[in-house]
């Protein structure tokens, strides 16, 4: 199972949104939570349907109107999400409205607009779109299955186009609780010194990133994604690298055939030596790169990484700010994601130039 | 009246979240259905909860919610025949 790229819509911490420019001018923060750069939703939602809607939504809305027009499809064939909490502020304005009101005087928006396929249903109502509609919610898998459905619905049905997003926020409540369980860290860190952090835990994020796939061959096509694989709970580093050279084996690849890698590596102490690892074994010619010190941590920040990979292949160039060491390739054809999410959570994706 | 006029205008504002409207664009008598303010169905759902929430008054017949929600000053004024 392939598919082409065709489009990209993407809403992150990064100035990402309706450009086609690659990182020419990050965003360094100095910060334990990143948010998105929200863009002017107006140009995207009308404001009487856009007031009942929380940040999450008008993202996810405003990254797929985006990814569409980027991929020149008015209609896509299959609407198809991965989220890890949904709409997260929308469920605690409702949870909390029960609590307050002792289960009294609960009013109809906060829950209609709460559920987790909230963003892809609201896609296709403003889209009038009858087709295919699913949303995985499986943590942090929640992405990878999303563009797994997508590249299965082309090749076993007669979609030629299908829009595939992942989508998830930070609410303060949430960064709150999930600290006290360690996720995050303690301190404020400089974005770029991430990759040198000691401690415990990442730096939060959030984002909506939108990819529309498709069968056709076209020149505005950025990549071709050719695989995707997902690892739950690993035994050990030798699982996940005898699982990553039997994907790389289905496609006729070894790993000497990767030109560059991409690493999930967030700044937690705890899990970035399993990247280390595949970088110093599997990975040693290949040029290396991570994107989480650009986007936060999150269960669907596989979608920031897919559009990195996808602008490295698309415009062959590597921007300083994601490259750890140097540049090792001069042209990249093949380019790997490796990601988890609290080493409970593995996933590789495989994509090659169009 | 006129002071219960503005706390509702305040209150659907808020729960309704009519983002950059102020009370003073709310016009007492002007339709907050159809072509006025441009509420929906939605939204009756939510000034009846606010009705019942804010001021104790549930609405009986359903019928009657067109009349009651046809401006401020019809609101208001079914509040003030109605609180308890």
């Amino acid at each position: 199972m392939e598919a082409y790229i065709r489009g990209i819509g993407i809403v992150s911490a990064q100035k990402t949104f309706n450009t086609h420019d690659f990182l020419s001018e990050p965003i360094e923060y100095n910060t334990n939570s990143m948010h998105c750069i929200e863009p002017v939703y107006t140009e995207f939602l009308n404001p009487v349907l856009a007031r009942r809607m929380g940040r999450i939504i008008k993202m996810g809305i405003a990254a797929s109107s985006v990814c569409l027009k980027d991929a020149g499809v008015e209609m896509p064939d299959a609407i198809i999400t991965g989220t890890a909490f949904g709409c997260h502020e929308d469920t605690e304005k409702f949870l909390l409205s029960i609590l307050d009101n002792d289960e009294q005087f609960l009013t109809p928006t906060s829950f209609m607009q709460s559920t987790h396929n909230t963003v892809s249903s609201q896609i296709a109502l403003q889209l009038k779109c009858m087709n295919y509609n699913f949303t995985y919610v499986h943590k942090g898998f929640s992405f990878e299955s999303a563009l797994l459905d997508g590249l299965m619905t082309l090749a076993e049905t007669d979609a030629q186009n299908v829009l595939v997003g992942g989508h998830d926020e930070i609410t303060d409540k949430h960064f709150a609780i999930s600290k006290r369980v360690g996720c995050w860290k303690e301190e404020s860190i400089p974005s770029m010194d991430i990759i040198n952090s000691k401690t415990n835990g990442s730096v939060s994020g959030e984002g909506a990133a939108f990819f529309v796939l498709s069968n056709e061959e076209s020149e505005k096509n950025y990549a071709k994604l050719i695989g995707v694989n997902m690892i739950f709970e690993p035994e050990n580093e030798k699982e996940v690298e005898t699982k990553i050279i039997a994907l790389l084996k289905e496609k006729n690849l070894s790993p000497s055939d990767i030109d560059c890698v991409m690493y999930g590596i967030s700044g937690d102490v705890r899990f970035d030596p399993i990247y280390y690892n595949l970088m110093n074994s599997l990975f040693q010619e290949s040029t290396s790169v991570y994107f989480k010190h650009l986007s936060g941590e999150y269960q669907t920040s596989g979608s920031f990484a897919l559009w990195e990979a996808a602008m490295i292949l698309k415009t062959q160039t590597v921007p300083g700010s994601i490259l750890i060491g140097k540049n090792k390739k001069e042209r990249i054809k093949n380019v790997l994601i490796y990601n988890t999410y609290m080493n409970t959570y593995h996933t590789v994706s495989l994509l090659s130039q169009c | 009246m006129t002071e219960l006029m503005d706390q509702l205008k305040e209150q659907i504002i808020l729960q309704l979240n009519l983002e950059g409207m102020k009370k003073e664009d709310i016009d007492n008598d002007s339709s907050l259905f159809g072509g006025g303010l441009g509420l929906d169905s939605i939204d009756a759902l939510e000034l009846i909860v606010l009705l019942e929430k804010n001021y104790g008054i549930k609405i009986a017949n359903p019928a009657d919610g067109k009349k009651i929600f046809q401006s401020i000053r019809s609101m208001a004024e079914f509040i003030e025949a109605n609180k308890k």
